[in-house]
């Protein structure tokens, strides 16, 4: 051990008490330095990065209203039934006992942007001097007719958040006849995760194939064509399950009927489906929206490219599914882990009076799992372009796959375990 | 008996000497240890935080490695010499100043 991390080691353990001065004993801190709320991939991982930029010498206090961490990416293999749920689940804990990070578990319910504090659902109040806001993305439910009661019996489901619900969707497609339909609709882009309908139905049609190969997966794409990674997706479909998978585009949902199992669009005919999985618009968590920081379009919100400090509120930033993207960057959980890296660093440098990184860089890589053990990948690299204020796709780097493979079925499931551990541990 | 010595010392020292250390570790940092942190960070959602990949990942840890190893491999890489699935489309991301300050920042990690 070096001394830096001698050091590093003995301020992770000790900085809770050290720093602890605005903080009540055992209660919810008055008061924070940075207040992080989500503690998804944008909010765990820029908790982490301002205690670690700063060398732990800024106070960081994260409210997240879940027990522990659940990742939307490796998600569909457990609608595909080859994972548990246990298996993409990860602690709070490190954050805290590493990395010296204030974990209140309760929710912010509203933000007062000139007095500077947040609200919890529980009650208390905490002063920030910079609030990290990573509220991942709200399912617009009204805007197909019938979906919300549909959701909250449980007929039709999203699991678009990784949880029970995502259980719960593979229960239905368990307990499908052999011969049954399996449906996914897709709402216009952007949405979260713009390869994970085309991954979602590949898995399911994957544990048809195996469990139940007279059913069938149907594709309803409000969409004109597949979103990511188009060719690979359609490859893999034609040779791993023939007809088994069709895919339709110009699909735009507008009302459901539970009870019928029945799909209406707003051009083409109305489709039945066993299993029915309806995937509503989506926009910046509501947090967000109720802020007054979703300004593009009611939709997302805007941010400054070099801090993702919000254009509506001065001391916000905002990360992850939530923004409004630049040209070419997906909604990804690892495009929020760079997003969170970016800014951890401009909260650090404005808070400590160094200069601002001049030309912070992105990355994304995601993988798709076209069947239970093979995978195809997309990546880009993204720059700073201070003549423009904003990031683009580095010209030349960035591509697919050349094709699926189980080489990247492995690369897949290490890239999540790197990425939880480098979000969380 | 050690142990436990040294055990205890790390306790107190983590209550007693946290807040000086807080204000040396501080006080020595600079806007381009920043910058290059930042850089490399853009490695760790792969390769784990400062290069300390997850043991036994497929992904191999960076941390520690010899910096012109590093340059060299991330070199041929991006000039398609060494076979990759994904990293001959993220080296081309960087200039090769980067390359180098990345490679210097994980070789200097242990």
């Amino acid at each position: 051990m070096n001394r830096r991390e001698w050091v590093q080691g003995v301020l992770a353990g000790g900085a809770v008490a050290a720093l602890g001065g605005c903080a009540t004993s055992g209660g919810t801190p008055s008061s924070a330095k940075v207040l992080v709320v989500g503690g998804g991939y944008g909010g765990a991982t820029a908790a982490k990065y301002i205690r670690l930029l700063s060398d732990y010498s800024l106070d960081v206090v994260l409210v997240e209203p879940n027990p522990t961490f659940v990742s939307c990416p490796i998600s569909n293999l457990v609608v595909g039934g080859v994972r548990q749920l246990p298996d993409i689940t990860t602690s709070y804990d490190a954050l805290r006992s590493r990395h010296g990070v204030t974990i209140v578990r309760d929710t912010v319910s509203s933000i007062d942007v000139a007095r500077k504090t947040a609200r919890l659902a529980g009650g208390p109040e905490i002063r920030y001097d910079k609030l990290v806001l990573s509220p991942g993305v709200e399912l617009m439910f009204e805007s197909i007719q019938g979906l919300r009661q549909a959701h909250a019996d449980g007929q039709i489901l999203q699991a678009w958040k990784a949880n029970e619900e995502t259980v719960a969707l593979f229960k239905q497609i368990e307990a499908m006849r052999d011969g049954g339909v399996y449906a996914i609709t897709i709402p216009e882009a952007p949405y979260r995760c713009p390869p994970g309908p085309y991954e979602r139905a590949s898995v399911v049609a994957s544990y048809l194939k195996k469990a139940k190969p007279k059913s069938k997966v149907l594709v309803l794409d409000a969409n004109p064509d597949v979103t990511s990674k188009a060719g690979l997706f359609k490859k893999a479909w034609s040779e791993l399950y023939g007809g088994m998978l069709e895919y339709r585009g110009q699909h735009k949902a507008v009302a459901v009927d539970a009870r019928a199992r029945t799909v209406k669009f707003e051009v083409q005919d109305d489709v039945k489906a066993d299993v029915l999985n309806v995937l509503p618009a989506m926009r910046a968590g509501s947090l967000a929206v109720q802020t007054g920081l979703a300004n593009a379009n009611a939709r997302w919100c805007h941010v400054d490219w070099q801090t993702f400090e919000s254009t509506a509120a001065k001391d916000i930033h905002v990360l992850g599914d939530s923004i409004q993207l630049a040209a070419g960057m997906p909604k990804s959980g690892h495009m929020a882990n760079s997003h969170a890296k970016v800014a951890a660093a401009a909260i650090v440098a404005q808070l400590k009076g160094l200069e601002i990184v001049q030309k912070p860089m992105l990355t994304n890589t995601c993988y798709s799992f076209v069947s239970d053990a093979e995978v195809i990948h997309v990546a880009s690299v993204h720059e700073y372009v201070a003549a423009e204020k904003t990031f683009k796709p580095v010209a030349g780097s960035g591509g697919v796959s050349a094709a699926r493979s189980e080489l990247e079925a492995r690369y897949a499931m290490s890239w999540a375990r790197n990425i939880w551990a480098d979000s969380l541990g | 008996m050690m142990m436990f010595v040294s055990r205890l010392f790390h306790a107190r020292a983590a209550v007693a000497a946290a807040a000086l250390l807080v204000a040396t570790a501080a006080s020595s940092q600079t806007s381009q240890d920043l910058q290059i942190r930042a850089l490399a960070a853009t490695c760790a959602n792969c390769h784990g935080t400062d290069g300390k990949a997850v043991q036994g990942e497929a992904m191999p840890q960076l941390a520690g490695l010899p910096k012109d190893y590093l340059i060299a491999q991330m070199q041929a890489f991006r000039d398609g010499k060494r076979p990759a699935t994904v990293m001959h489309q993220l080296t081309k991301g960087y200039s090769n100043e980067q390359i180098e300050a990345i490679s210097a920042y994980l070789a200097a990690r242990k």
